[in-house]
């Protein structure tokens, strides 16, 4: 079994995501069975291949070094769930 | 009723037959009518009529003045909240329009309402949507049925004739497959054909913009309408793009059309291989040679795609913290809780799932074991199209493994939700354009499609092929 309680913990630790004990489980479950079927992608030799990050062919596109201003603070802020005086707001960081 | 076309709704409009505001309200009429198939997550009568009055009050011609589109939740709107169908963007109204929707709008187009979807575009059926289940139009009344997803709104839209085209995205199948099982076209163009700026992200290097439409003409039309290059999204490709459909042509004599053996997989139901059969006989009698050709990864593009897309995926769902926009948790006692409770809450089952799984997949000590090794076996995936391209114009398959199934139908084993996609994540892989055309019904009178694959750019060659298909099978 390659996901356990430690790392099914972990991984939600890592992505930020509260689990109750029930989920753990079912997450456990399910990511395994899921990380098993994956697991035959181990019958293809990839050697010497090249890893397809990206489709697209054409060459990233520079463009012209220019200032502008698309965005207001304000409409920016519009949809924050906590805002003081122009900036996001959020619980105490520091005691 | 007839459903109406896109291009003889635009010579009536154009010859004064029917006006903008009759022509939407008779649409208005349908979708109130309808709101027990729960198409729409946004819809708002005022909305519409708003519009209205403003086309009527400008006197400048448009290509698509007046005509009434649906929009998948996934495209920011500045005039309707943009949902993505998921509980953490409940309340969330963009301050800017998507580049494909901001296309539309200055065409002319009326935005009837925001469709249902899959959480984050995270499913095959449109049931992972914190709004609830769509119905697909093509319903018994005893059985609902699944309108097949993740687009499933904007399928069953187009299908219960409430707007004329309708906006989806595909990451691996998510036009095409509800396209099939609502019965309509759906056409998922060429990776970077359609700008992905203002949509919210689900797999960047696979998520592409396309269209649902009643017909091959209309869809032509519609997708013309939305590309383009735009330089806010750094893969959006800059390729002139043709009048697909004043370019229609449905004669492919002396064409060649691929059929990949490696899609006739045990279990398909008859009806489906019957299909494809005779997809391929009417090509023949057109004068297209048949070449069978082998695709020798196939049966490795499912277990690919759920590598890299759920990698992707939460890469992406990473921004959604309760901090910049949209729900946060209210026990809120440290900063780290505050982040884990608003996702814990926020999100729904599957998209949990796959930001687990991607996170594992990219963590330290797994990354090359996984991603990188499905990275190399998507090259091999993208290899072999090219190989076949050389050999043949397009490629001819099934969309999908069935007709739309049961809406109550359990689906608990992920894997088998997962392999709804078996047809369409190998050209999502790759990049390449697919369309899905209604052709053949099941033994319950359900709609079945068949899939065209293109080359890369040439979604001129796709549609000439539907057009064709769908010419002689009407």
């Amino acid at each position: 079994m390659k996901i356990d309680k430690n790392t099914i913990n972990k991984i939600a630790r890592l992505s930020r995501i509260k689990l109750d004990d029930k989920e753990s489980e079912d997450y456990i479950k399910d990511l395994n069975s899921i990380l098993d079927w994956v697991e035959q992608l181990n019958e293809v030799n990839t050697e010497n291949v090249e890893p397809l990050s990206n489709i697209s062919s054409s060459i990233l596109p520079k463009r012209e070094d220019v200032s502008n201003d698309t965005n207001s603070s304000e409409e920016i802020l519009e949809n924050a769930p906590d805002k003081l005086e122009g900036f996001f707001a959020v619980p105490k960081v520091v005691e | 009723m007839p459903k109406s076309s896109l291009k003889q709704t635009l010579k009536d409009l154009d010859t004064k037959k029917i006006s903008i505001r009759e022509l939407n309200q008779d649409y208005l009429k349908r979708i109130k009518e309808n709101e027990n198939l729960n198409v729409f997550i946004h819809f708002s009568e005022d909305n519409v009529l708003k519009q209205i009055d403003n086309l009527e009050n400008d006197n400048s011609a448009k290509k698509l003045k007046g005509i009434p589109i649906a929009i998948k939740d996934l495209f920011c709107t500045k005039s309707m909240p943009t949902t993505a169908a998921s509980k953490i963007l409940e309340n969330f109204n963009p301050t800017y329009e998507s580049f494909v929707t901001q296309k539309l709008l200055d065409e002319g187009s009326i935005f009837v309402g925001k469709t249902n979807l899959d959480e984050f575009a995270m499913g095959s059926a449109t049931n992972t949507s914190f709004f609830g289940n769509t119905v697909n139009p093509l319903s018994k009344e005893n059985e609902p049925l699944a309108p097949g997803g993740s687009s499933g709104g904007s399928a069953a839209a187009v299908a219960a004739d409430l707007c004329l085209g309708a906006t989806g995205t595909d990451t691996g199948g998510s036009i095409r497959q509800p396209a099939s099982f609502c019965g309509v076209v759906g056409i998922k163009p060429t990776y970077g054909l359609c700008s992905r700026w203002g949509i919210a992200a689900f797999a960047s290097s696979l998520d592409q913009a396309g269209i649902f439409s009643h017909n091959v003409e209309d869809a032509s039309i519609l997708l013309q309408s939305i590309a383009g290059f735009d330089q806010r999204d750094s893969t959006s490709a800059k390729v002139d793009i043709p009048n697909y459909f004043e370019n229609l042509d449905d004669d492919l004599n002396g064409k060649t059309v691929g059929i990949p053996k490696e899609y006739s997989i045990d279990g398909t139901p008859m009806e489906i291989s019957e299909i494809w059969e005779d997809a391929i006989k009417v090509l023949e009698k057109k004068g297209v040679k048949i070449k069978n050709i082998s695709l020798p990864h196939t049966k490795y593009a499912l277990p690919t795609y759920y590598i890299i897309a759920p990698a992707e995926a939460s890469s992406n769902l990473a921004r959604y913290d309760g901090v910049k926009y949209g729900f946060r948790s209210e026990e809120i006692d440290s900063l780290d809780e505050m982040y884990e409770n608003t996702r814990a809450q926020g999100f729904g089952r599957e998209v949990k799932r796959r930001i687990l799984i991607g996170t594992y997949v990219l963590s330290a000590g797994y990354y090359d074991a996984y991603y990188l090794k499905a990275q190399k076996v998507r090259k091999l995936i993208a290899d072999d199209f090219n190989k076949a391209f050389k050999e043949c114009d397009f490629i001819v398959t099934p969309t999908a493994p069935s007709a739309a199934f049961p809406l109550n139908e359990k689906q608990n084993d992920p894997i088998k939700m997962y392999l709804n996609d078996v047809f369409t994540v190998p050209a999502s892989l790759a990049g390449l354009p697919g369309i899905s055309i209604p052709f053949g019904k099941d033994k319950n009178n359900l709609p079945l499609g068949i899939q065209i694959l293109g080359k890369h750019f040439d979604e001129q060659q796709v549609f000439n092929a539907a057009v064709s298909l769908e010419r002689s099978y009407e």
